[in-house]
């Protein structure tokens, strides 16, 4: 059974039927998903979410579905890694990574909200679903639509990194490069969507599509023993996720699963594309749109369409919002991989060093619990960190010929002494 | 100095459902100025009480936000394109 009450503009209020309609037709405000609170309260328990498969639908009172999942049912429920080696090299006492580079199927966050959208395409009978994407999402719904069978279009800028090109096109869905960035993409696809009437997951179907981002905040909480984390750093791009974080911690405390306590959420960017920290660093709730250049291509978003509600998200939890450079960026990416074993896109990197800069600052105390968010995997992104990894050293197979490399080199080469867990 | 005007659905029930339409002026602001008046009600729902710019639309002149032109003020010409769209698109 459903909770859905219906949709509702986030600015004036307007009510609307379900339906795919992303924008209210009197103010353009956007559209989200409304749910009898009540009755989820009553239905929902720890016990039994916690006795449910270990996938995102283990939350679906609080997901916009009517029927049963079609879809994503081995995406989500990521591990929350404890960070020991990366704690201690940042000097801190509780730190946890949040690591969807490792979910299912294509390796990103972004199998959460197709997770959602393309289950709701189908409930509303829809035979085409597409996206506008810097690759991770292109990547996420052609998966999705192989599996659900369906037609698939997407729409990506010409300049993304071969893995995420490939990523999509081994789907087979009909992929189409714009001349451009992300930001001409996405104006070309509203105006698509307007036009063929196919499901667009990040446009007609926003709203639904939004709501699959809270599974990542239920996740952490449930994952920390059913609380909030004190302090989570969460990377903006669209400005999709860490809104919906925050509406998931509240959402917890409205339903009676974590208690109430005080959790600061903070946004990260690239320096080279920080309309949103840009805004925040100047108080305003007013984006001025940037042209991107950075490294951080999936998180390349010069006009960030749910910005605001970033701004507003950070503000009321009382955290803030930091932009590092490309060089932090790398630095990032090898930090966790060198200290945790996980290798993230430059968009992890940059939440890694924000997260870095955060704590140098004093803004995050040293001794709080903190969540670190890696949305995306860096196999993907080989093109970010390549230049920095030394060529493997060949020699013939022969042990002399290894002795001797052995003895050239000195000191073996160990990254760190070894640490339990 | 007719410039086409594209008109997102929303829009669409003030212009008898017209998806593009052709509107005189040499600037942004003189063509929604125009607009309302060939379609009156529009220029409320592009603009907010101050005659600024609604935070949930963009508009664009030849695919270019006017926020990288001249804002309200960016000059048009002859043939050329603007584009009203809703802000609330995107993702990855």
């Amino acid at each position: 059974m459903s909770f859905v009450t219906g949709l509702k503009c986030r600015e004036c209020g307007e009510s609307y039927e379900i339906a795919a309609l992303n924008v209210c037709e009197y103010c353009f405000g956007p559209l989200e998903v409304q749910y009898d609170y009540a009755g989820i309260k009553a239905a929902v328990s720890r016990e039994t979410i916690e006795a449910r498969p270990q996938n995102l639908w283990r939350y679906r009172e609080l997901l916009p579905i009517e029927t049963e999942p079609r879809i994503g049912l081995y995406s989500g429920y990521t591990p929350l890694v404890k960070a020991e080696r990366l704690a201690a090299e940042l000097g801190v006492d509780e730190l946890y990574v949040k690591d969807d580079s490792v979910n299912h199927p294509t390796f990103s966050y972004k199998d959460r909200v197709v997770s959602v959208a393309i289950t709701k395409a189908i409930e509303l009978g829809f035979d085409t679903v597409s996206c506008a994407s810097t690759g991770n999402l292109a990547n996420s719904v052609s998966a999705h639509a192989a599996r659900a069978g369906l037609r698939c279009f997407i729409f990506i800028p010409d300049n993304l990194e071969q893995g995420k090109v490939i990523g999509s096109g081994i789907y087979k869905p009909t992929t189409v490069a714009i001349s451009g960035n992300y930001d001409d993409v996405n104006r070309l696809c509203t105006e698509i969507a307007d036009k063929y009437k196919w499901a667009f997951v990040n446009i007609n179907l926003r709203p639904f599509y939004t709501e699959g981002a809270k599974t990542y905040g239920f996740e952490v909480a449930e994952q920390l023993g059913w609380k909030l984390p004190q302090h989570m750093v969460i990377p903006t791009a669209g400005g999709t996720i860490l809104p919906k974080v925050a509406k998931a911690f509240e959402e917890l405390i409205d339903v009676g699963l974590v208690d109430a306590a005080p959790s600061r959420i903070y946004s990260a960017q690239a320096g080279g594309c920080a309309p949103v920290v840009n805004a925040i660093h100047r108080k305003s709730d007013l984006i001025e749109p940037v042209k991107p250049n950075t490294i951080a291509k999936s998180i390349a978003i010069g006009n960030p369409a749910d910005g605001y509600y970033v701004i507003k998200a950070v503000e009321k939890s009382g955290g803030w919002g930091e932009s590092v450079t490309d060089d932090e960026i790398i630095a990032g990416i090898h930090l966790l991989a060198r200290t945790e074993g996980i290798f993230t896109e430059p968009a992890g990197g940059t939440t890694v060093a924000v997260t870095k800069k955060l704590i140098e600052q004093g803004r995050i105390p040293r001794d709080e619990s903190i969540v670190i968010s890696v949305t995306g995997n860096g196999y993907k992104t080989i093109e970010a960190v390549a230049p920095g990894i030394p060529k493997p050293q060949v020699i013939p197979a022969k042990l002399s010929d290894f002795d001797a490399l052995y003895e050239a080199a000195g000191e073996p080469p160990l990254s760190d002494k070894a640490v339990n867990g | 100095m007719a410039v086409q005007v594209r008109i997102p659905t929303p829009l669409r029930k003030f212009t008898d459902g017209r998806d593009t339409v052709e509107i005189d002026g040499d600037s942004v602001s003189a063509i929604i100025a125009n607009l309302d008046v060939k379609y009156p009600g529009l220029k409320d729902r592009i603009c907010d009480e101050d005659g600024s710019v609604r935070r949930f639309v963009n508009l664009y002149v030849n695919g270019d936000d006017i926020r990288f032109l001249d804002n309200l003020t960016s000059a048009v010409k002859e043939g050329d394109e603007i584009s009203i769209v809703p802000a609330i698109a995107g993702g990855r």
